[in-house]
């Protein structure tokens, strides 16, 4: 028995160094955005600061135009998961509810763009917001973060709506629902988990977004993102190493805090991704 | 009486059809916002990158010069070309197998429902993979420089003698790149091989115990041939996303010290976008697009042929 038990408290001490080491990155980062400069120069890898400093965030905000940034984040981030939730969740309705003319045609299109890399698709993205008008605003980050088949997201809600029992439907058509009435009052109620699922993936996802807004918002640097924001601001002085992990900690601490939150929502859609 | 109830038969049927055009019609509306997005942003993209791939153009509106298939023929002879084409491999390769293995040893050992905390272990592994890679890049660039942890733990037990700087020495920097992508990546790929591990019936775990298999022999014999179809959806996700690689290299090495780990993505941006090349070159960028897009869809269609050819062996044997 005490074997056991100390067989048990060895493999927890394991992982738990294990586990320290593995965080240890941010867990650095968030410390150094408290110290001052110097104390950072001397003491860069202790992780417990000797006085919180909230110079660095202070600076941070107001010159490092981090304050612009974070509500250009939390903009585009918004109205992504927005655009996304109604063009998947009417989408995966149709699909998995009815079978009707083209069905299979548009499936097998959908399908495609698993295999086209949407890295490569950049140049033409690019001047198509160009030539919508919208390269110098909001809306052309918004509507390319939104863009693309969100094939997952379809097919979550696909296999879900296909699930709903027959009787709940025909109630509806009973009591006088037509399709768009029966798709609101039942369908997408019901649909609460992957509507959790859907919010929380394109939130981490559109959050930590990088190429897309990097290339939108090259002249226009009033219309960065957090993550671009902070690298931008890298290139410009790399001295000032305090100042980039309150930038940095601004950036990553609301995704982390989120994430912990919902997390099973989360984790429950990718493992769904390769379930199938 | 007949002709009357041939007449309500047909006009029922009538409605059906009316019924089910309408339905049709629904459909198509729902999926519509769908479709408009997705022509716009994968569709429209796929179709004209083929038109620029002809152009010398620098995507200032009205320059474009149609040269056929003169940026395919300087791309391939671009050493820096070949260079990044390469690396791009060698990350791929170097990344995928000990990724997808190390994480299948995190999924046994934290999908073991005799481990207390497990859960907790869990989230903190899959930490680094919701956190925004520009941020994990700008970490990296200091704790694997030459004041950085990475060094000052290595000097303390005593494996190196003088710090070395991890990202910017040529002959290290894409080993570096490699093992700060695996870290950032495994929790996911945790996650998937849990849900595969999930997907193994109970009863055979406790088939085997009653039949005395061990450890090791439970995990060759049952577990792994039942997770494997699950493995390769994980290994087709791992391949395409390590070959477009694009936000840790740039936020990292943007592509150097010397081009050591500059990769495809990172070249294409650089003609596309970037002003260090003087004027852009997106025709030409577009051109090197495509080519690798043909590379990574064959990769899939190789895989895919081969897993289907291995099914169907499987079928043959059961026979």
């Amino acid at each position: 028995m005490t074997m056991k038990k100390l067989s048990q408290g060895l493999t927890h001490a394991f992982l738990i160094a294990l586990c320290f080491v593995w965080i240890y990155p941010f867990l650095w980062m968030i410390s150094a955005s408290f110290k001052t400069q110097n104390e950072f120069f001397e003491k860069g890898l202790s992780l417990i600061p000797e006085s919180f400093q909230l110079d660095n965030f202070i600076r941070a905000w107001n010159e490092g135009n981090f304050g612009q940034y974070f509500s250009n984040s939390i903009i585009v981030t918004i109205a992504t998961i927005l655009i996304v939730l109604f063009i998947t969740a009417t989408c995966g309705y149709a699909l998995g509810r009815y079978s009707f003319f083209g069905k299979k045609m548009f499936i097998f299109i959908l399908g495609i763009s698993i295999f086209v890399p949407l890295e490569f698709s950049i140049i033409p993205i690019f001047q198509l917001i160009k030539d919508l008008g919208l390269m110098n605003s909001l809306s052309g980050v918004i509507m390319a973060e939104a863009g693309g088949g969100h094939v997952l997201f379809v097919l979550l809600f696909a296999s879900f709506f296909a699930q709903i029992p027959k009787e709940l439907e025909e109630a509806a058509i009973i009591d006088g629902c037509g399709f768009l009435r029966t798709f609101i009052h039942v369908a997408l109620p019901l649909s609460k988990p992957i509507i959790g699922s859907v919010v929380i993936m394109q939130f981490i996802w559109t959050w930590n977004s990088f190429l897309l807004p990097l290339v939108l918002t090259l002249s226009t640097p009033e219309l960065r993102t957090l993550a671009v924001g902070l690298y931008a601001l890298r290139g410009e002085n790399i001295v000032d190493w305090t100042g980039i992990a309150a930038g940095g900690t601004i950036a990553i601490v609301p995704i982390i805090v989120i994430f912990l939150v919902l997390q099973r929502y989360f984790v429950d859609g990718m493992a769904g991704a390769v379930k199938g | 009486m007949r002709t009357l109830s041939k007449t309500s038969t047909s006009a029922v049927s009538k409605k059906k059809i009316s019924n089910k055009r309408r339905t049709t019609l629904w459909c198509w509306l729902f999926i519509l916002p769908n479709l408009i997005f997705y022509a716009m942003f994968q569709g429209w993209p796929i179709i004209v990158n083929w038109y620029y791939s002809t152009l010398d153009w620098s995507g200032l509106s009205s320059d474009a010069v149609f040269v056929g298939l003169n940026n395919f023929k300087e791309l391939m002879q671009d050493p820096y070309f070949w260079n990044a084409y390469k690396n791009s491999f060698v990350f791929m390769a170097g990344s995928v197998p000990l990724m997808l293995g190390l994480a299948l040893i995190a999924a046994l050992v934290f999908n073991n429902p005799n481990l207390k905390y497990a859960s907790i272990y869990r989230t903190l592994i899959f930490i680094p993979v919701v956190t925004t890679a520009s941020v994990v890049g700008i970490i990296m660039v200091y704790i694997w420089g030459s004041d950085g942890a990475v060094n000052y733990t290595l000097m303390q037990i005593g494996l190196l003698d003088e710090p070395v700087n991890w990202l910017s020495d040529p002959n290290l920097a894409m080993m570096t790149v490699i093992l700060i992508n695996i870290w950032k990546n495994l929790g996911m790929n945790m996650v998937y091989w849990i849900a595969g591990l999930q997907g193994v019936p109970r009863e055979l775990y406790e088939a085997a115990r009653v039949d005395g298999a061990g450890h090791f022999r439970t995990f060759f014999s049952i577990t792994l041939p039942l997770i494997l179809p699950v493995g390769a959806v994980i290994l087709l996700l791992n391949v395409a996303g390590s070959l477009k690689v694009f936000d840790l290299i740039k936020t990292m090495t943007d592509g150097g010290p010397f081009y050591a780990t500059d990769v495809v993505s990172t070249y294409i941006y650089r003609f596309a976008f970037s002003s260090e090349m003087g004027l852009p070159r997106l025709g030409y960028a577009a051109s090197a697009g495509i080519f690798f897009a043909f590379t990574i869809m064959i990769i899939a269609l190789i895989q895919v042929l081969v897993k289907r050819s291995l099914n169907s062996k499987k079928v043959g044997g059961q026979q």
